[in-house]
């Protein structure tokens, strides 16, 4: 295998165009090397915006690395490049599986199999997909019948376990304010979820008045930003707030997506609670 | 400042398509200081709800290490809030349409902000 990433990397060097980049960012992701494999899909995609592998590349790659938020738009850009792609259907699977959407995994299983009936790797992740059984941790790619190795699960007992940026700025309070899961660092490190949670029962119940009292209907987000970032407040549940923190440079409509899909993560956690 | 200057920057907010009204708030008592809003919205039932909002956010924001907050949106099902805290100590607020381009009342308030400065 070294060999072949020397040979491909020779040969990507003679001719920068050459679309050797895809193969030659896959061999380094499955040897793990995810800084190597991500610069070059990163610089191939430099060169390539509109092919679909790169982007499913990239994707693969960030998947990986459990960054699933970046992974999610890179395959969801490989769709809309080419609709029938199986690795990105296969891929977007995998993360709504991650986040305990059942359904939509499900249907992208379906139109990966519309699109490659033959493809083996399917039907273990429909087994996958219906038997429940937990995803694996960092090993996305395996989703499409690659070389299987050993995987970890996730964490069940993590509310958002499996979701980027799982262990900071995610965080799951009560309408007292208390914290029910996931964790809240400040720009310094501090452990500020406890503190802000507390605050956060105010403004919740603030929206609420608020929005009755001028006609607007029932509250179902609030955006802010700040100079060391924005964060997304929603409600998953009558009796629960999620608060999304993100640095400045993630804009808010990202954000209120991540919110979403954190959203039913929590749902699902708050119902095997009670 | 005069209220000309104020009149025009809430004009401009207003001007945007689907926002119902807008108004320059105190942001430490909830007092109306200038509006342009639509029949039925009261100016200062909204001005009272956003700087209480506003205040109760800050302190969050503070707790987490953000900073000020310098824009906020509250997405309601048959509207949203928007605000915008001016250096004054002022809020711009603007009520508006559920389906309103938040990007470009977002800017028309930073600009009115900057006129309330």
């Amino acid at each position: 295998m070294a060999d072949d990433v020397r040979s491909l990397s020779a040969e990507l060097a003679g001719d920068p165009q050459s679309l050797v980049f895809v193969r030659l960012g896959e061999l380094l992701r499955q040897r793990r090397q995810f800084d190597a494999a991500a610069r070059v899909a990163l610089h191939g995609l430099e060169r390539h915006p509109h092919l679909a592998d790169a982007h499913d590349l990239y994707a693969r790659i960030l998947a990986d690395q459990r960054d699933f938020e970046r992974a999610f738009d890179e395959w969801d850009m490989t769709l809309r490049i080419a609709p029938q792609h199986t690795g990105a259907l296969k891929g977007l699977a995998f993360l709504y599986f991650t986040v305990g959407d059942l359904a939509q995994a499900e249907r992208h299983l379906e139109a990966a199999r519309a699109a490659a009936p033959d493809d083996p790797s399917l039907e273990q992740a429909f087994l996958m997909i219906r038997g429940g059984a937990p995803p694996p941790a960092a090993r996305a790619a395996e989703v499409d019948g690659g070389a299987a190795e050993p995987v970890q699960a996730l964490p069940e007992a993590r509310v958002f376990a499996g979701l980027e940026g799982a262990n900071e700025g995610l965080l799951l309070l009560d309408s007292a304010g208390l914290v029910l899961g996931g964790a809240l660092r400040s720009p310094g490190g501090e452990d500020v979820a406890v503190a802000v949670a507390a605050y956060l029962a105010g403004v919740s119940q603030e929206a609420t008045r608020t929005a009755k009292l001028l006609g607007l209907g029932e509250w179902r987000g609030l955006a802010a930003e700040g100079p060391g970032g924005h964060i997304y407040l929603t409600l998953p549940a009558e009796d629960a707030m999620l608060l999304v923190v993100r640095e400045r440079a993630v804009p808010l409509g990202r954000l209120a997506m991540l919110a979403q899909r954190a959203g039913q993560a929590a749902r699902r956690w708050l119902e095997r609670q009670r | 400042m005069n209220a000309v200057a104020f009149g025009r920057a809430l004009e401009q907010v207003t001007q945007v398509r689907g926002v119902r009204g807008a108004m320059l708030v105190s942001g430490q008592d909830g007092l109306v200081v200038a509006e342009q809003l639509m029949e039925g919205l009261r100016g200062p039932a909204v001005a009272a709800l956003a700087a209480s909002l506003s205040s109760r956010l800050s302190r969050a924001m503070g707790a987490a290490g953000l900073g000020i907050g310098q824009f906020w949106h509250l997405q309601c099902e048959g509207g949203a809030l928007l605000v915008v805290p001016a250096a004054s100590g002022l809020l711009v607020v603007a009520v508006a349409d559920p389906e309103v381009n938040v990007g470009l009342v977002r800017l028309e308030l930073l600009r009115a902000a900057e006129v309330a400065r």
